[in-house]
């Protein structure tokens, strides 16, 4: 077992450092380099940027040799906590990120868990209740969360909230708690305006699970195991829950890992349109701006994030089943 | 008397449960070619047949945009700004005839600009195949026809929109349909490339396995755990503002096509290492093919079912991305036309209270989303004529 | 003096009731079973065997149902309702009373070894279940239990094996364990479908010995399922013979196979290969083929295929069980 997670630990690695890169090529893409621009904002705003500081930018970054030492000394600085200066706010690009990026974390972990809690009950009824009548709700409601894209969910919902309810359901915090400081009272306030966010997001997702459980189920229903279970006397219940569920909950879960780079992917266009404060509209912003730390900051560590969510999708996998502790993929 | 897809849906196998009768009836199955077991197969679902034809229309919508718009989807008129679709009245004094209710000018009251409103007292009939803007049909003859216009379409009080007009007066209609041949087609290079890319590295993989297939093993799963938008708006960001539409169009179809291909690699590995096994491929090579003959005469026509469908279920994400990142206005920008660059101007939830039939061009993403997936499903499942 | 059946099954019909039209899977079987004898139920597959054991445990699957028929089962003393008699087809499913009889008091062992353990719960865990279920026993006490139930059907190391996965277990291993699990609440009926079908002929003959020498141990009925007649030469001492979700002829062991009296039973001894037979002399097998579940044939459900077919008769009505000799019942109008 723990040579699988190891083995995990390590792909994480590369792909974070694939991430890196990817992160890195974006902010060198605009032309010139970002020092000179930078030097020139700064003009344009009134301050100056004096010669000695001017250089010493470009010695920590590299600027003018080969580029595999750009991105060394990028990385260094990344390691050291320096994230670079974001030319549009002129601010360092982590106070511009500032709680952004967690409440990024926080709508799709809670799209994430409710795609779990959701898909898992209603993929076992459905297979287990086939060609009922909640089974083919549960149908249909796949169908508008495969076949509506999540932006287009939250438009209409969107649409319809300011038109019937004449409400505004998007945004994460009432006007009252926006640039409040964190409190129970904040946090509350974050909790109740999770669920609409949560549901557009999580939708795609829990369609897809759904009928992934679905199917697994009903193949591992029609197994031997069943019939042997249900020979012992044991309670319909304990038959479906115990045996057919739990070998059907492995290949579930392996997908939930993926499904979290979906889920994140899927919140920056949400952001956009619900006017969720987190790092979504940052970030169009930012690249419309070529205001490229700010941007390749926001991949990388949106990149970051979700590995490490996989990663710990993963464990979760190992522990739930026993066979991988034994064999060697 | 039961036809062969009964047969082959009991049980999953052509001999059924029980020792069946070896009649006529298995007798075609057995000596079916496997196209015609697809096809069978595929006929049965009735989703998915009806599915099929709706991605045929909208193909033929693409074949055929100029003729089905009646305005220049280009040609603004501010005075019709966000004009709401027009009723069309079937019967006029009880005979059919199909007319609107022509233009005229007036003051908005709030704002004291010019604008049109509709002229209950003008009855325009709306005419097939009449004449309109000029284009050349399949990129080749120049016509006038298109399936519905009016008289003197080019007096703009003299107007049909079905749809109603967007912000800068363009009829929307006529816009999505242009939008529906950029959008579809789209999908379908992109779905291109990708299908080179994964077939290639999928078969390499699957065929040769060893270092070879873990190293692309593990950069499917690296690339898999990477947010596809971010990366994507990032790149499409990068795209210089001065590239023409053509060039932004191909340069949009490779980003959304670098991740996609996962996929379809994943599908074909798959089939190529469950293929190594089998008996009849072991026999190709006893017999003395070489490598090459042995993939492409005996292995690959095996899993064309399965790539078909895997292909065809690989659209709807290309149709999604595309239309996300125009949305956005990273992909295509006017005056190119896509289902994004129009759902564009609905971004807005104050602009769409108003206007809501902004978001209109959202149903034909949806039913081209939905039609795919269906199809995609049909195929898969008629892939396997002989069940899991 | 003849004492009370343990298990007299009436004319039982199980109906599979789909779009495309009835299945009638077991369609008026009727037989008994003795206090400790082994009953050997034999047919083509298609016939309804497995049907006929799953209604009995009142598991079968929808859409299929009992449609009519009665299964009267003596249920031990010892047990909770000790010493009465039970008409299981009329019991609910999955009530109480049908699941404390189910794996308790009859028990249930079949075909695939292989996958008939959970493969992602350890072995022990689902024999300790099994044990928990129907005793009032601890955890520890159902281990000791467990591993001592694997030690008497001879699976060595029965300490480590029972936390083993299933798949870690060989395909005799794995029956022995099923024997064991099916075993552990002393069952007075044991109804096994087609225990060693899928096991090769060295390990079926060790799975048999050990299904005989529980049996003398303990005392209890076997149900025997099987389309191997040798298996039933060797084990059973009645046979009940199906075709088509009937049973044709009852009768003791030697009974069927020195003195057969249906043409079916006696055509299927004469396909059987002899070791007496001529060399190169050709097997004779059954004319025509099993009819299609949709297609029954109207009237005996073997007159298309039976040599000593009547006209006017065999295809008109259908012959129902009737007693030949002391012991032994025919269906076939050729006895009437």
């Amino acid at each position: 077992m723990l040579a699988y997670i190891g083995r995990r630990a390590l792909l994480a690695v590369f792909t974070v450092w694939a991430i890196s890169a990817l992160a890195f090529a974006i902010i060198q893409l605009p032309p010139g380099d970002y020092v000179t621009s930078y030097i020139a904002q700064m003009a344009s705003m009134g301050s100056v940027v004096s010669d000695e500081e001017a250089q010493n930018l470009r010695i920590q970054y590299g600027l003018g040799q080969p580029i595999y030492v750009q991105y060394f000394k990028w990385m260094r600085l990344i390691i050291q906590g320096n994230f670079g200066m974001s030319m549009e706010w002129r601010r360092p690009v982590t106070e511009v990120i500032g709680e952004r990026l967690w409440l990024t974390v926080i709508v799709s972990v809670a799209a994430l868990i409710l795609t779990w809690v959701l898909a898992l009950p209603i993929g076992i009824y459905s297979a287990v209740r086939q060609y009922s009548v909640g089974d083919y709700v549960a149908t249909f409601i796949g169908f508008i969360g495969l076949a509506v894209p999540n932006f287009l969910l939250a438009l209409v919902l969107l649409y319809l909230g300011f038109v019937l309810f004449n409400a505004h359901i998007g945004g994460l915090f009432s006007p009252e708690f926006q640039d409040a400081e964190w409190s129970g009272a904040r946090a509350w306030d974050l909790a109740k305006h999770l669920p609409i966010p949560a549901v557009i997001l999580g939708l795609a997702g829990t369609a897809q699970q759904i009928r992934i459980m679905r199917a697994n189920l009903l193949d591992e229903l029609r197994k031997p195991y069943v019939v042997t279970a249900r020979s012992k006397g044991l309670s319909e219940a304990r038959v479906i829950l115990r045996y057919p569920v739990r070998v059907a909950l492995n290949p579930f879960a392996s997908t939930i890992g993926y499904t979290l780079p979906y889920i994140v992917s899927g919140s920056i266009i949400v952001s956009l349109v619900l006017g969720l404060p987190t790092v979504g509209p940052l970030l169009l912003k930012a690249l419309i701006a070529q205001d490229m730390f700010l941007a390749g900051t926001i991949v990388l560590l949106l990149g970051v994030m979700t590995v490490i969510g996989t990663l710990i999708s993963d464990i979760v996998l190992v522990l739930i089943d026993p066979r991988i502790r034994l064999e060697e993929t | 008397m039961a036809e062969p897809e009964a047969i082959l849906e009991r049980g999953g196998s052509p001999l059924g449960g029980p020792t069946a009768v070896a009649d006529t009836r298995e007798q075609r199955i057995f000596v079916a070619s496997q196209w015609q077991l697809m096809w069978w197969r595929f006929r049965k679902h009735k989703v998915a047949v009806a599915s099929a034809v709706v991605v045929a229309s909208f193909y033929l919508i693409v074949l055929g945009a100029d003729f089905l718009a009646y305005a220049d989807p280009n040609a603004s008129e501010a005075h019709r700004s966000l004009m709401p679709p027009q009723r069309v009245y079937w019967f006029d004094g009880g005979r059919l005839s199909p007319h609107v209710y022509g233009l005229k000018g007036a003051r908005d009251p709030q704002t004291f600009k010019r604008v049109y409103v509709a002229d209950p007292d003008r009855k325009i009939p709306i005419r097939f195949f009449a004449e309109g803007f000029e284009y050349r049909l399949f990129g080749l003859i120049p016509t006038t026809r298109h399936l519905i216009g009016v008289d003197g379409g080019a007096d703009a009080t003299q107007a049909v929109f079905l749809l109603g007009t967007d912000v800068q007066g363009r009829d929307l209609w006529s816009r999505l349909m242009y939008g529906t041949r950029i959008s579809l087609t789209i999908g379908l290079f992109g779905v291109t490339v990708s299908l080179i890319l994964g077939v290639v590295l999928g078969g390499f993989s699957g065929f040769y396995g060893g270092m070879a297939d873990t190293i692309i093993q593990r950069t499917i799963e690296i690339l898999r755990s990477i947010p596809t938008i971010p990366l994507w708006m990032g790149l499409a960001a990068a795209l210089p503002r001065d590239w023409s539409v053509l060039q932004v169009y191909l340069a949009i179809t490779i980003i959304i096509s670098l991740l996609g291909w996962t996929e379809l690699a994943r599908v074909v590995r798959g089939r190529f290492l469950a293929m190594r096994e089998e008996d009849f491929v072991v026999s190709a090579r006893l017999v003395g093919c070489s490598q090459m003959r042995t993939i492409f005469v005996h292995m690959v026509p095996s899993f064309m079912s399965h790539i078909i469908a895997a292909t065809t279920l690989a659209l709807p994400a290309m149709i999604i991305s595309e239309t996300a990142l125009s949305f956005l206005g990273l992909g295509l920008r006017p005056p190119a036309i896509s289902w994004g660059v129009l759902l564009q101007q609905a971004q807005n939830v104050q602009t769409v209270a108003i206007s809501p039939w902004l978001m209109l061009p959202a149903v034909p993403v949806i039913i081209a989303v939905m039609a795919f997936n269906f199809l995609g499903d049909g195929l898969r499942d008629a892939a396997d004529p002989y069940g899991r | 003096m003849v004492a009370e059946p343990l298990l007299s099954v009436r004319n039982l019909k199980t109906y599979f009731t789909q779009d495309e039209g009835t299945v009638r899977a077991v369609d008026g079987v009727s037989f008994d079973m003795a206090l400790g004898a082994t009953l050997g139920i034999v047919g083509e597959s298609g016939c309804g065997k497995s049907i006929t054991a799953r209604s009995i445990m009142r598991i079968v699957d929808r859409p299929g149902r009992i449609v009519e028929g009665e299964i009267h089962f003596q249920r031990p003393s010892g047990s909770g309702g000790a010493g009465s008699m039970v008409d299981l087809a009329k019991v609910e499913p999955n009530g109480a009373l049908m699941r404390s009889i189910r794996g308790a008091e009859i028990a249930l062992i079949f075909q695939e070894p292989m996958s008939s353990f959970s493969p992602v719960h350890t072995v022990g865990s689902q024999i300790i279940e099994a044990i928990q279920q129907h005793q009032p026993l601890g955890r520890q006490a159902a281990r000791e239990r467990a591993i001592e139930m694997l030690r008497r059907v001879g699976v060595s190391s029965p300490e480590e094996r029972v936390d083993q996965l299933s798949n870690q277990l060989s395909g005799g291993l794995r029956q022995r364990a099923m024997i064991a699990m099916a075993l552990s609440c002393e069952p007075a009926l044991l109804i096994a479908d087609e225990p060693t079908t899928a096991l090769d002929v060295t390990t079926q003959t060790q799975i048999l010995d050990l299904m005989r020498r529980l049996q003398q141990e303990d005392g209890m009925a076997i149900m025997l399922i099987t389309h191997d007649l040798g298996v039933v030469a060797e084990m059973a001492t009645d046979v009940a013979v199906m075709y088509l979700g009937r049973v044709v002829e009852q009768a003791p062991v030697d009974a069927i196979f020195h003195d057969p009296r249906h043409p079916y039973t006696r055509a299927l001894l004469r396909s059987i290969p002899r070791i007496r037979s001529r060399t190169r002399e050709r097997l004779t097998p059954i004319a025509g083929a099993v009819p299609h579940p949709y297609d029954r044939p109207t009237g005996c459900p073997f007159h298309p295929r039976c040599p000593e077919f009547m006209a006017g008769r065999c295809d008109r009505e259908a012959p129902i069980l009737r007693p030949v000799r002391d012991h032994h019942a025919v269906s076939c109008f050729l006895y009437e």
